[in-house]
This record gives structure tokens, sequence and C-alpha cells, in this order.
């Protein structure tokens, strides 16, 4: 390994200074605003009201579940569409708009040192666009026959059928628009991020030497730009199902004694397409969430990532082989058996690059000086409730222990754990690390810590012992849990256990969402760069950083982003712009 | 500091959970032990690594937390310690796979001495199609589904005319016999499931998809359907009593084949189908009936 002289690294500008549309009014401030950084707090904002949204809805469906029969206003019907909308809300509306549009706008830019995203008209339309999604989605409560109750994963034939809330009304004609509206969307935004990171990156911003936070925003957005096409063309063709009358999804039916029209189609056909999007959507969500996290195990360590090479060569890895296990939500799905020798395979093998870099988060802790930060905190948590998901997933992953385990509530166990509880963990460490940038003030200290440990236990006393009600044979999806062999009155009594714990974690978000308004002009002043961090968006001149981030000049940078504890260094941290003629850097080469 | 304690409380707290609480799996009644046994190898896998990573967490939370002059270590990194990690976790992850993929091989392959059961899932209630003397089934179709043929056999197939028919009703399946059930829908997706029997299969309409299992206790097991089929979903019950071969005969003997159901109907109902004590689609309807009036 030859080591090179940080200097050596520095090109000489190419590319001259971009012009950026500077706001002539309030309006183009802080509305029609092409600055990232506002559409940013937009995309997070529509993102946490949707989001709460969904949190009201898990609400009720733990109502009805944990208190069978009390709440008569909680029907068959309602509680379909209760998940349905709740799923697709946390996946699509909450996790993917809120890291990709969210952090994503945020943070790319100011991390590899550029202005502004590349496109920023097209940054701002794609912000509109997902609102306009987001309220065609929330106007299917108020449209007759309420929204679809499908299910998120919106199986036809069902989903198009009279069976199915919203299924002949118009719950599932808007649920379909308003995904291919989160889809135009996300594509205008989409490109935006990838553009900026391979060509907006400042002078010595080599592609080894980004944050893994701007890797892991990255690396997602490359995998939904290549997923969602085909999430897509499956609302297209089933929108096209339930309005035309055409059969792409649907073969010939009878429904309640009545032969319907359709004929010939294929109802599987649909759950491949849907899955070739959804298992890299699982990955759209984690990979941020990976790259977020180890530069919050980085910082408030104060010692470089372990193994950055193998980090960013496992995000990848990840990444592509994604691609390749979808249909492991698919084993008992009827789809010719042998499939499951090859999904099962590659998605067993996807287990190693994701073990690599659980190691090397821990690791990292090894001998570090650890702070133990509320962004600390919310990172541990992160680790323990990600390890219990992912390691739920070799159980679902290994086709043979599928079939018992399916479509029971081992499976809302393992994924609420491993993709919405963990992500959501790092979400908050997130936003508790980096507020300070965006408003200048800390947040509450002690409502933080009341936040962490009440989200953090709660959720692992909710889905830790929901593993086990799957492992009886208790399905899910059941909005009666009533007149089963396999319920026995022990379950009915954890299951209101478990409801009691959600409204719990649900009044510990109360706190945090009182926590941000309030320290916006309350919290204490945060200064420039509080965590004595080394990436750049620390090292703005102006903090919240203005219009263009860096004041007259742009950065140079001289070294990887975990330059932490360099043994001589004065202090323990040097920032990615600081020359390293007084410090040796032992970046990898 | 309370995080170490915490994090080691989360797993002495949950190995105790897994190995003291009441909930667990119903006693198995198939021959699918081999799926348990996979499950229990992955449990001790899977928990080892999980109890070692957090605890040698709490230990670097303890060890290594901030103190006053601390000064963390300068390690980018160790490519021997993590090659041997990448190593440690293939034979992990293969210890897993191979039992997996050996037991699902024989989940897939049926043995050939296995009989044909047809279960036909409609919303939102179970059917049940038998082959008769013939040994095979009628083809069918759901498009010859008439009030008269509610399963869809193909009315003009000579193979489908002693198949006996059990519309909405048990199904009985003598013990220690393989069974190879095949799964026709004529909606929409449903999900065949006992839970003791520990397997499951989707039908999809248009399609006809298989499972196999050898019942080896006899007794009264309840069907679940485990794939979201409308707001009927969860009353979807059906059952399946497995028989000693006699009761099974005895049992077999008062069914109706196709033919007899299909011929011009007699006064009386001297031979009307019998067992009929699950909830049929139509009752399910009607329970959902004040839902919808609200």
């Amino acid at each position: 390994m030859v080591d090179v002289t940080p200097a050596d690294a520095v090109p000489p500008a190419e590319v001259g200074e971009m012009e950026l549309y500077h706001p002539h009014s309030w309006w183009t401030k802080y509305v029609f605003s092409q600055d990232a950084k506002v559409i940013a707090v937009q995309y997070s904002i529509t993102a946490t009201a949707i989001g709460l949204v969904a949190l009201v809805l898990s609400w009720l469906m733990r109502l009805q579940l944990g208190f069978p029969g009390t709440f008569d206003f909680i029907t068959p019907e309602a509680y379909y569409q209760f998940i349905t909308m709740h799923g697709m809300i946390m996946v699509i509306y909450l996790l993917t708009a809120l890291f990709l549009g969210g952090f994503g706008n945020y943070l790319i830019p100011l991390m590899v040192g550029a202005r502004d995203m590349v496109f920023p008209y097209v940054n701002m339309l794609s912000y509109w666009i997902y609102l306009l999604a987001v309220l065609v989605l929330v106007s299917g409560f108020f449209a007759p026959g309420g929204p679809t109750g499908a299910g998120w994963t919106l199986y036809p034939p069902q989903a198009i059928m009279s069976g199915t809330p919203g299924g002949q009304d118009w719950g599932i004609i808007l649920m379909l628009s308003s995904l291919i509206l989160f889809i135009i969307g996300f594509t205008m935004g989409g490109l935006n991020y990838v553009v900026t990171v391979l060509q907006g990156r400042t002078r010595g911003m080599t592609l080894m030497r980004l944050p893994l936070t701007v890797w892991g925003i990255f690396t997602a957005t490359v995998m939904a730009l290549l997923a969602f096409p085909a999430l897509f063309v499956a609302c297209v063709m089933m929108l096209l199902d339930r309005v035309l009358g055409t059969s792409f999804f649907m073969p010939a039916i009878v429904e309640m004694g009545e032969q319907l029209q359709h004929n010939g189609g294929s109802p599987i056909l649909f759950q491949h397409l849907f899955w070739f999007f959804g298992h890299p959507e699982v990955y759209i969500v984690a990979l941020p969430a990976f790259g977020i996290v180890s530069d919050l195990i980085s910082t408030h360590a104060r010692k470089n990532i372990f193994g950055y090479r193998m980090m960013v060569w496992a995000i990848i890895a990840i990444g592509a082989l994604s691609f390749v296990v979808w249909a492991h939500h698919m084993y008992v799905s009827g789809m010719h058996p042998y499939f499951g020798f090859f999904f099962a395979t590659t998605t067993l093998i996807i287990a190693i690059p994701t073990a690599i870099k659980v190691y090397n988060w821990v690791l990292t802790l090894w001998r570090g000086d650890i702070h133990l930060t509320i962004p600390m905190l919310f990172a541990l948590a992160f680790i323990v409730t990600f390890v219990n998901g992912g390691l739920t997933g070799l159980f679902l992953g290994n086709v043979v222990v599928d079939v018992p385990l399916s479509d029971t509530m081992f499976v809302v166990a393992h994924f609420h754990m491993v993709m919405g509880v963990a992500p959501i963990l790092v979400i908050f460490g997130a936003i508790y690390h980096w507020y300070p940038k965006v408003t200048g003030r800390m947040l509450n200290e002690a409502l933080g810590r009341f936040h962490f440990w009440v989200t953090f236990l709660g959720a692992y006393l909710i889905f830790f012992p929901m593993h086990y009600l799957g492992l009886m044979g208790i399905p899910r999806r059941y909005a009666e849990l009533t007149d089963m062999n396999v319920m026995t009155e022990s379950a009915h009594h954890l299951n209101s256990f478990i409801s009691i714990m959600a409204f719990v974690v649900g009044f510990a978000q109360m706190v945090f969402l009182f926590n941000l308004i309030w320290s916006i002009r309350h919290g204490r002043e945060a200064g420039g760069n509080p965590w004595r961090a080394t990436t750049l968006e620390w090292q703005t001149p102006e903090t919240p950083p203005a219009h263009g981030n860096f004041g007259k000049e742009l950065p140079i940078v001289y070294r990887w982003a975990y330059d932490y504890s360099v043994p001589g260094a004065k202090e323990d941290f040097i920032p990615q712009n600081v020359p390293g003629s007084f410090a040796p850097s032992r970046e990898p080469a | 500091m309370a995080i170490a304690l915490v994090l080691v409380l989360i797993v002495v707290g949950s190995v105790l959970f897994h190995l003291l609480s009441p909930w667990w799996w119903t006693p198995i009644a198939s021959n699918w032990d081999y799926i348990d046994n996979t499950i229990i190898i992955s449990f001790w896998i899977t928990g080892v690594v999980f109890s070692a990573v957090v605890l040698f967490m709490a230990y670097c939370v303890f060890r290594f937390r901030h103190r006053e002059g601390n000064r963390a270590a300068y390690e980018p990194e160790n490519r021997r310690l993590e090659s041997w990690l990448t190593i440690v976790t293939a034979v992990g992850v293969t210890a897993l796979l191979v039992p997996g993929l050996f037991v699902w091989s024989r989940f897939v392959n049926v043995p050939s001495e296995a009989a044909d059961v047809e279960v036909i899932g409609q919303q939102w209630q179970w059917s049940f199609r038998l082959p008769g003397k013939d040994g095979k089934l009628g083809t069918s179709d759901t498009r010859d589904v008439t009030a008269d043929n509610p399963l869809g056999v193909a009315p003009k197939d000579p193979n489908g005319q002693d198949d006996v028919v059990v519309e909405a009703a048990d199904l009985h399946l003598p013990v220690g016999k393989p069974v190879k059930v095949l799964l026709r829908s004529i909606d929409v997706l449903h999900d065949f499931y006992i839970p003791e029997f520990r397997a499951k299969m989707d039908m999809i309409p248009g399609s006809v998809t298989y499972f196999w299992f050898t019942p080896t206790r006899t007794g009264t097991f309840q069907v679940l359907c485990a794939e979201l089929c409308g707001q009927g979903h969860p009353l979807m019950h059906g059952v399946v009593v497995v028989d000693t071969e006699q009761d099974y005969l005895a049992w077999l003997g008062q069914q109706q084949t196709f033919a007899q159901l299909s011929a011009p109907k007699q006064t009386g109902s001297a031979n009307a189908p019998s067992g009929k004590t699950m909830a049929s689609g139509l009752d399910v309807a009607a329970k959902l009936e004040p839902v919808e009036a609200r």
C-alpha cells in the first residue's frame, strides 16, 4: 500500500462555477425554492406529516388486534384499509421520501462540496410532484368506498375486485395513480442525486473519499432508478385492468357466482414485477441507513470507520445482489418450486456483505472514545434491531423454513424490525445529529434521551415477542383473531401487551415532535461544528448554510472523511478540507 | 453506561423469553418435522450470533466509553481480521442453507405413491375433490363453473364423472398415507394452511399449484387462509379430519360423485352431503353483511 501525499490527489478545477438561481421573493425562497436544502426540509416535513397518519393507523390496527370486538368502528373493511395505507405510507411515502428526498437533498451537495444539486429546477419539480402524490394518496380516505384495502402488496386479482375494500370503487385507482406520480417525482430527484454525486464533487473529493452517507444514498438512488420502473409498469397495467377491463393480471374468474369478463392474465406476473421493485426497495431504505449510521458511529466514537473500502464494496455488493433475490417473497406463491433453490442461495449470500457491515460497525467501537450522545445511542439501538431483524431474515430467506412462517406474524415482526424500526432509529439519530446544522440549534437533551429509551425499548418489546406469535402459526392480515385453534388465551394477552406498547412508543414520538418544534427557538446555540466532525457540511462558513453552501470559494478536499484521533494531530479530528502536511493521513490508498 | 447494561439485559431477556415463554409452535401432525428441525438449527446459529454481537457491543461501550483524556486508536483496516470474519460468516450461512435446501428438495419432490386431493378456494370457503375409482381427477376450468358445477369440473371429461365432490364441507384424510394436495382457486389468491402440518401454498386462479405431506396422527385440524383474499379472509376457516383407514372409508362411502351431483335433481334430499360443520362462504357473507350496511 503506497501512501499518497494528500495534496497530489487534488486536481485543478476543470469545470467553472455554476450559476445558481437566487430567489427574488419570499415565494421563491421558501416555497418554490430551488435550493436543495429547502427542498430537503419540504420533503422531510411532508414525509413526517404523512408518517403521522401511518402512526395513527397503526394504533387503530393495534386496538383491533389487542382488544378484539371492543371497537365497533374498526370493521374488517376498515382494518384492511388501515393496514394497506399504513404499509404503503411507511415504505414509500415516509422512508423512501425521507431518506432520499430529505437526507439526500440536504446532505449530498454539502457532503460532496457542491453549491447545489446539478439540476435545481428539476429538483424542485420532484418535490411538488411528490406532494401531489401524497395528496392523491390521502384523497383515498375521502373518496366513495374509502382507500384500497388490498394490502400494501396490492396483489391482483383481489385488489381490483369487489370483495376487497376500494377494489371496485375509487380506492385502488387513487392508490395506483399516486404511486405512478410518486415514481415520476422520484425519478426527477433521483437523477439529480446520481449526477450530483458523479459530476458535482469538489476538487479532491474522489469517490473513495466520500462519506459513507453519500455512498449509501447514492447506491440506493441508482437502485431505485432501476427498480421503480418495474412498479411503474405494474401499476399502469393494473390500472388498465381495472379501468379498461384488460387482462394483464386477470385470469378467468368467477366472483360470487358470476363469470367475469377477464381471461388469460397472470396474477403471478404482478408479483414478480412487484417484488422486482419490492426487494430492492428494502435496500433502498436500508442502504442510506447503513451509510448514515456508519458516519454517526465514527463521529461519536471519535474513530475512523473500520474497513472503509470493505464498507463501500459491501454497499455496492448488497445493491447488486438485491436485484436477484426478489422471489424469496414468493416461495409459497405457487411459482415453480425449483426457483426456491436459486433464490434461497442468493438470499443467504446477501447475508455475507451485510454481516461484514455489522462487524465493521462494532469494530469501529473497539478501542474508540465512545461519546454516548443521543445520535450514538440511536446508532447502537440500530445495530441491535438490525442484527435481530437481519437474523430472522435468514429464517425467511431459507426457503423451506419460510414455508411454515410465511404469511404469519413472524414475517410482520421480521420486516418491522429490519426495515421499520432499524432505519427509523437511524433517522432519529440522524435528526439529532444534523438538526444543529439545519437550524443552528441543538435539540433538547433530556427530551431526546426520554425519546430514545422509550422508542428503543418499546419497539423491541413490540416486535421481539411478535415473532413467536407467528411461530405459533397465527397468520398476518387477520382482522379478527377469533375462532382459531392456534390463538390461545395467552396469545391474546400477548397481543394486548403489544398494543399497549405501541401506544407508549407512539406517545414518545409526540415528545420528539414537540422537541423538534420547541428547539427551533429555544434550543441551545449549536455553532458550526458541535460534534467536531470532519465532513464538509460541518465546515460551512455559515450555520445554517446559505444558498450556495460554501461562501465565496468551494472547499478543496485533502483527505478521507474519517480522520478522527489521528496520531500526532492536536485535535481528535481533522476536517476533510484541512491540508495534510502536518499530520500523517493514513487513509487507504 | 446505562446502555451497556441494557444491551446485556436485552440478550439475557431475549434468550430467557425464547426458552421460558409459553408461545411456541403447535404440536406437529405431519412428516415435516424436517422443517421444525431446520428452524431449530436456525434458532441456534442466529441466537449465538445475536448474543455475540450485542454482548461485544456492550463490552465496547463499557470499556471504551469516553473519559477525560481518552483517545481512540487509529486503525483504518485490518485485512486479516476482515477475511477471517468473512470466512466464518460464509461457513455459518452454509450451515443454514445446506440443510434448508436438502429439506426443500424433499418438499418439492412428491413421492410417487402420494394420493391426489384437490382443494378449491373461493371467497370465502374451501371445497375439495377426490379422484374416484379410476384414481384420476377430471380436468377443470374456471369457465365451467355454474351453480350446479361449483368447482368447474369439465362436464365432458370421463375421468371427472366419478370424482368425489365435497363442497364447502370437511375433508377427511387417512392417517399415514402421503397426500399430494392440488390447489386451485376460482376467484382470487388464497393459501391453504394448516399450522399443524407446517406446509402451505398459495392457490392462483388459472393455475394448479401443489404441495405434499403425510398426516402422522389422527385428529381434527383447522384450515386457515394465509393469503389476503378480501374482507372475509380471517373467517375463511375449514376443517380437515385425519381418520384411521376404516373411518376414512366410511366417510368416503357417504360422499357423492360429480356424476351424481350433476344428475337431474330428485325430490327429497336423502343424499345430502353430511358433515357441514364449517363456516361456508355464505355464512361468512352473512357475518359481513352488517359490516357493509354500516
